[in-house]
């Protein structure tokens, strides 16, 4: 009997060795960090505990424009990608031609490298002395004067970064609520076609509903997912993301921990561990608000 | 009467039709943009990768075809940067990664779905709440550890951290319990090892699910970007993302586009096949246990 209680254990031996040392550990690490003062790495020593860390995260103008560009991109990508996303779902659902085709085609950004892709996006959008690239090719098609989003105003890149982020989270987000389209009961469709209900109030009074907690899980993974950009931003405009001033909150803690500007592990577990603080926060707002709308029936 | 009735409804079902119709055009409108909006990039990549360095500086104004293409860019891929050394190093860390995590998770889910010992639930409540814990809290530690341990710049360092997946030890925990305890009981009657059963039985029957997480960490692994960038700084083990900010950064000379987009091209490819090898399995997968965006 001991030995058979054993074995459990012994097969879930390096599963708790790989977390316990790399997941499990740092967590508790990450906290000792972010409240130990004056910090030197290479020493490995501190002069005391306190709230120093967090004070200089929150002072430093670098934070606050990742906090800035971060808070922006998130209220921008996340219902424009979720809502675009429905739509499309929705059409995709009564287009009987060519779905397979489509649904393959819009797949296709989650299974390329960020990083690469962002690289095409940057040529197709940046301007030089020597081209004024595509995009400003048909902007000029439209009169619009060329404008450089690479390395021009702060509301032209920032378009670029919330444009590119939407291209990549979108792939996810159709599949899901594809899924959940198809997978509402037709009953409830016939019953309302039968009653002569037009299109639209099917929409909002049957899928809207039936649809809700696919929305909400959308919702919530959006916002996690666009607090934590950073890739993105590195793949347009580069690793110096500070000078760009298109730093994102992440940006700024493997910009504190390593690179030029690195070697300060305090002041990145204080920036992480205030991420973690916000993403709950608002993960939590997130499921209140939709407690009282959405609707969870079989 | 009866004749305006059937009238109205006749002309009633034909402005129905015609909204319909309309309807279906806007929708097949939109549609098409947005695949549009999807492939051009990738259209662009390529056709800027065949385009020879003098006719892309040429064109001020960027041309939406070429009508003389030229491999020579991927030539200059391969020779002017290390770009086969990035490739391999990807290949060897992802299949290594995704084996070793593989071996992981299949040895806890089992545990977890199959086998009695003390402390199971209190285990696996706390795994349950290991996957909230994101990925960026815990990277500045690991980086420290693995400095300190000397591990920067080798295999070793790149892949042990990103070999856990606490959402694939539950994935694959649900997908056992799925089958029957008969054949457990079966097996162990027959006198079969529980590793063997394990291996004989348990495996072959959740094999989707299995090929699923092979995949979708196989896809994560090749797209790393954060952690290799923090543990490699020699160029010798460079993934493809962290060589494709190298070539960008620092490679070719002074901005050859149509060699980067070469390079680019290049590391795309490998996931564009195994994507269209196994779609039906990577967007079920996806849809079962994705998380991206």
């Amino acid at each position: 009997m001991e030995k058979k209680q054993m074995k459990g254990w012994l097969y879930l031996l390096p599963a708790i060795l790989f977390l316990g040392f790399f997941l499990v550990y740092p967590l508790i690490d990450v906290l000792i960090y972010s409240f130990e003062e004056g910090y030197n790495f290479a020493s490995q020593t501190s002069y005391g505990v306190g709230m120093y860390n967090y004070s200089y995260v929150l002072h430093d103008p670098y934070f606050l424009q990742a906090l800035k560009n971060t808070f922006i991109l998130v209220v921008i990508t996340v219902p424009l990608s979720t809502a675009a996303a429905l739509l499309i779902s929705v059409g995709l659902s009564s287009f009987r031609p060519l779905r397979s085709l489509y649904q393959t085609i819009y797949f296709l950004p989650y299974v390329t490298n960020t990083l690469a892709v962002g690289l095409v996006f940057m040529i197709l959008f940046r301007r030089t002395p020597y081209t004024d690239g595509f995009v400003n090719l048909l902007l000029g098609w439209f009169g619009a004067g060329p404008v450089d989003f690479i390395d021009g105003p702060y509301p032209a890149k920032m378009f670029v970064l919330c444009l590119y982020t939407i291209w990549v989270v979108m792939p996810f987000k159709i599949l899901i609520l594809t899924s959940a389209l198809a997978s509402v009961n037709q009953e409830y469709y016939n019953a309302a076609k039968v009653d002569g209900t037009s299109k639209f109030r099917i929409f909002v009074r049957i899928t809207l509903p039936m649809i809700s907690p696919t929305l909400v899980y959308l919702i919530i993974t959006g916002f996690i997912g666009a607090f934590k950009a950073y890739s993105d931003a590195v793949a347009l405009f580069g690793t110096n993301l500070n000078t760009a001033e298109m730093n994102t909150i992440v940006g700024y803690v493997y910009d504190m921990l390593y690179g030029s500007s690195g070697g300060y592990p305090s002041y990145a577990s204080a920036a992480a561990i205030l991420l973690f603080v916000i993403v709950l926060t608002i993960t939590c707002i997130n499921l209140m608000i939709s407690g009282k709308h959405v609707h969870y029936g079989s | 009467m009866k004749e305006t009735v059937v009238l109205d409804m006749e002309k009633l079902e034909r402005s129905d039709r015609v909204r319909g119709r309309i309807l279906k055009t806007v929708t097949c409108v939109g549609l098409t943009f947005w695949a549009l909006v999807v492939l051009f990039p990738f259209y662009w990549m390529v056709l800027t990768s065949v385009k020879s360095y003098s006719a892309y500086n040429s064109e001020y104004i960027p041309k939406l075809f070429t009508l003389s293409p030229t491999l020579q860019n991927y030539k200059e891929a391969f020779t002017a940067v290390p770009l086969a050394g990035y490739f391999l190093n990807t290949v060897i860390f992802t299949v290594v990664t995704t084996a070793l995590m593989l071996v992981v998770t299949v040895l806890a889910a089992f545990a977890f779905a199959r086998l009695n010992f003390p402390g199971k639930h209190l285990a696996f409540t706390l795994l349950l709440s290991l996957m909230m814990i994101p990925n960026e809290l815990v990277v500045i530690t690991n980086y420290v550890t693995i400095t300190n341990l000397e591990l920067r710049n080798t295999f070793t360092g790149l892949i042990l951290p990103s070999v856990t997946s606490v959402f694939y030890i539950y994935l694959l925990k649900e997908n056992f319990e799925q089958v029957p305890d008969q054949l457990y009981y079966a097996a162990k009657v027959d006198g079969t090892s529980d590793l063997k059963y394990l291996r004989k039985v348990l495996v072959p029957i959740c094999r989707p699910t299995i090929v699923t997480i092979t995949i979708l960490k196989a896809i994560e692994c090749w797209n790393s970007y954060v952690w290799p960038r923090l543990v490699t700084d020699d160029e010798a083990y460079f993934l493809v993302s962290n060589g494709i900010q190298e070539i960008r950064e620092n490679g070719f000379g002074r901005e050859n586009i149509p060699a980067m987009m070469a390079a680019v091209v290049v590391i795309s490819i490998p996931l564009i096949i195994l994507f269209l090898l196994f779609r039906r399995a990577i967007m079920a997968g996806v849809s079962r246990g994705g998380t991206k965006g």
